[in-house]
């Protein structure tokens, strides 16, 4: 049980809450996620990543953006609520040392888990040049709290509503190709996103590390439904990630993967909207 | 194989049970080897391919009034030494012959904490049942005393009238023990160690308590509220649970010692990441390990689809590779979702097969089509990257290999297709990695086994470790047996620092 000490909307979609979940906040590092559920008995497990925590306060932040039924109902809860299934912190943190310049490249609700890694790469005395972007400007988020750690700062968005109209890919390529190259890149997105910034750093040889949020059942490494191609090898998003090199990650069949149940998915969402309505319309 | 209805089953029991109640002790081997068998009441093959009720629904108190009849009562229990856990058997076979009942359960009691779930799951063919007296004079062990059913009964019979008994507790001893895990071996080991006055404190990753009781074995074959009262029995006992704690990630295995004041520690953290076939085509939308269908069908009730939020595939042809009892609860499983066609692809013959042989007649009369000597070679994918086909290799029995079994030789040139939207991968599973990465002074071997003495300590001090996460895949059962040692160790360790404590106050 965790119960929610804040809740803030941040965008149309995007919401960011406050948990109380002490272990958590002091076992947590950056890069790691959880896995939440909002019914014990026939909720499903939705991972996310921990956006923040405070150790005082013994709580977790999570920023999530409402894509499907289990995210609108979450979305639903209220401050006082409780969350009846919340555990973690799962997956490998993010290793964080001086590499020199790093890129942090976040795309969309992406911004959330880049957030703390920008942080404590900052922290550990690298320069950090950070790109956000978002389809516009209603779905940038964390901007302020971004800008704050950045050593450099581009905003963009692709309808050009804010900051520059550009995709993430272009001020990335930009970036690569200044006399100093940059010594890494780290990119946080929609998986097509991270696609593509793997594909414009690849000819310059600069190291990515994207962080994949696949499919995933029990999220301690038993079920195998997060598994990835990482070059030749099969990797499981909960315990050999959720990090893990752009350049040799075969996006095209995770996103394939991510598609598995967009139908029956589609579907429940639908149902759930007409009820929401009909109820809605009872109530007026 | 003809279906008997329960009725039919009670109605002939009730009729021949009158021929043996006059002369239940006087019986001779002989007689008592002519008594009938006790077939297992099932629910009907076709109305229960479409539901999660369990299929086998247990003996009636004549029919096991009468199997028990079949015991001989042998002088050397080989049934006995053949049982994990060592179950007095013959003991309490004698007293539901002689509808003794609650002495019966107060024998197995002795022994097993969980005859529910052990009458239900063990295989009983290639233990107690193998060398059983009876089996072998009628030279078939599918006819030896169905010990597992008697088992079942006498735990079901129990809970029926209330009359399940909560083990005693000695005296608070003020030591603590965490266990990590809340499956078979866990679920032992804090009854054994809770017995002793410690406190038990159970950590579980998951929502709900069983651990592959819950995840892996369908209700059909385990329902729910059998696992709900064995651990409300624990409950009952004093033992604490904790769920959605992620031992290795939501604290450290050596903090539970070094910062939470544990005494000792059990880790019972199970089977981990499933093994593919490491073939062409594994990695497309329709193929699944047994692990994620099953946990997304149990665990998260995706089979209630009216109700769950956690979608399901769905299927018309499926394949499940593999020859266990995995296997076997998967295509069972995928036949209730709706699948048309169930296919098991396994490399050998049924006699090598693995899985219990209840559950392959279950399956079978279910309509779930075997390929044996078969064997996958790739999945074919569609356009969208979906599971279309499947390419199947034929295979012949050649010599024997080290596990005893003929090994299967591909036969060239023998490739064929068959035709599936889904592939269900069910070769077993290797080790659940998240101890050994969080707690790297822990010796494991290249497997990620973790590596026990023989009382199941681990390399570092007041741990021990049992389950799966040793033996890698086994049995339930089996789990059960390594807890029952670990936890005789812990306690064993635990008296003796309380003695040492006692002799230095005094």
């Amino acid at each position: 049980m965790a119960k929610i000490l804040v809740k803030k909307q941040l965008s149309k979609d995007v919401f960011l809450m406050r948990l109380h979940a002490p272990l958590i906040a002091e076992e947590r590092a950056a890069g790691q996620f959880i896995i939440l559920q909002i019914d014990d008995d026939y909720g499903e497990r939705i991972p996310l990543t921990i956006a923040d925590a405070s150790i005082d306060e013994g709580s977790i932040t999570i920023i999530f953006q409402v894509v499907g039924k289990s995210t609108l109902q979450l979305s639903q809860m209220d401050t006082g609520d409780e969350i009846p299934t919340v555990v973690g912190p799962l997956g490998k943190p993010t290793h964080i040392e001086k590499f020199g310049t790093v890129v942090c490249v976040g795309g969309g609700i992406g911004v959330a888990p880049l957030h703390p890694i920008a942080q404590a790469l900052k922290k550990a005395g690298n320069h950090v040049i950070t790109i956000i972007g978002a389809r516009n400007k209603d779905l940038i988020i964390l901007e302020e709290e971004m800008k704050s750690i950045a050593d450099e700062f581009i905003l963009c968005t692709d309808d050009g509503s804010y900051g520059r109209k550009a995709l993430v890919t272009e001020p990335l390529k930009e970036v690569c190709e200044r006399d100093t190259k940059p010594n890494m890149v780290i990119a946080i997105g929609p998986p097509i996103m991270m696609k593509f910034c793997s594909e414009t750093t690849r000819p310059y040889g600069v190291f990515t590390q994207v962080s994949l949020n696949t499919i995933m059942v029990d999220g301690t490494g038993m079920c195998g439904g997060c598994r990835v191609n990482v070059g030749k090898e099969v990797k499981f998003v909960c315990v050999d990630g959720p990090e893990f090199d752009g350049h040799l990650v075969d996006f095209d069949n995770m996103m394939s993967r991510l598609n598995s149940y967009k139908k029956i998915e589609q579907e429940a969402h639908s149902c759930f909207m007409e009820q929401e309505i009909k109820q809605r319309e009872g109530l007026l | 194989m003809n279906h008997h209805t329960p009725e039919q089953l009670t109605e002939e029991a009730k009729k021949i049970i009158v021929e043996y109640l006059d002369k239940i002790d006087d019986m001779k081997p002989k007689e008592r080897i002519k008594i009938p068998p006790q077939e297992m009441p099932s629910q009907d093959p076709i109305v229960r391919s479409s539901n999660l009720d369990e299929v086998a629904l247990g003996y009636t108190i004549e029919q096991a009034r009468i199997e028990a009849m079949r015991c001989l009562q042998c002088v050397k229990k080989t049934c006995v030494e053949d049982c994990p856990v060592q179950i007095d058997i013959p003991r309490f076979i004698n007293h539901i012959a002689h509808a003794e009942f609650e002495s019966a359960a107060a024998v197995i009691k002795e022994a097993s904490l969980l005859p529910a779930i052990c009458g239900r799951v063990c295989p009983q063919e290639t233990q107690c049942q193998s060398n059983c007296a009876v089996g072998k004079a009628l030279k078939d062990v599918d006819k030896s005393v169905a010990i597992g059913r008697l088992e079942r009964f006498i735990a079901d019979w129990e809970r029926a009238t209330g009359k399940i008994a909560i083990p005693e507790v000695k005296p608070e001893t003020g030591k603590k023990v965490a266990i990590v895990g809340s499956g078979p071996a866990g679920l032992v080991v804090a009854a054994d160690c809770r017995r002793e006055g410690h406190h038990v404190t159970i950590f579980e990753a998951f929502h709900k308590l069983g651990g592959v009781l819950r995840y892996g074995i369908p209700e059909f074959r385990l329902p729910n509220d059998i696992i709900d009262k064995e651990i409300e029995v624990l409950k009952a006992m004093g033992v604490e649970f904790k769920t959605n704690f992620v031992v290795g990630r939501t604290r450290k295995l050596t903090d539970l010692i070094e910062k939470d004041g544990y005494h000792a520690i059990f880790v019972g953290t199970g089977a981990g990441l499933p093994m593919f076939m490491g073939i062409e085509g594994e990695s497309l939308v329709g193929v699944f390990s047994a692990n994620e269908y099953l946990t997304r069908a149990n665990l998260m009730r995706a089979f209630d689809k009216g109700h769950a939020d956690t979608p399901i595939y769905n299927s018309v042809n499926v394949a499940v590779l593999g020859g266990g009892n995995v296997a076997m609860d998967a295509a069972r499983m995928a036949k209730r979702l709706g699948a048309k066609n169930v296919y098991v692809v396994y490399r050998r013959t049924e006699v090598e097969m693995p899985a219990r042989k209840e559950e392959v007649a279950h399956a079978k009369e279910e309509g779930i089509e075997f390929y044996f000597l078969q064997n996958a070679k790739k999945i074919i994918g569609d356009e969208n990257g979906r599971v279309k086909a499947m390419e199947c290799l034929r295979y012949e029995l050649g010599e024997p290999d080290q596990s005893g079994r003929r090994r299967p030789v591909v036969i060239p040139n023998s490739e064929f297709i068959l035709d599936v939207d889904t592939v269900i991968v069910a070769i077993g599973n290797g080790s659940n990695p998240l101890i050994s990465q969080t707690t790297p002074q822990m010796n494991v071997n290249k497997w990620g086994n973790i590596i026990v003495d023989e009382t199941q300590k681990t390399s570092i001090d007041r741990i021990f470790a049992g389950g799966d996460i040793v033996l890698g895949a086994a049995t339930v059962i089996l789990a059960m047996g390594e807890g029952r040692r670990a936890a005789a160790s812990i306690n064993k360790m635990l008296a003796e620092e309380i003695e040492k404590e006692k002799a230095i106050i005094n």
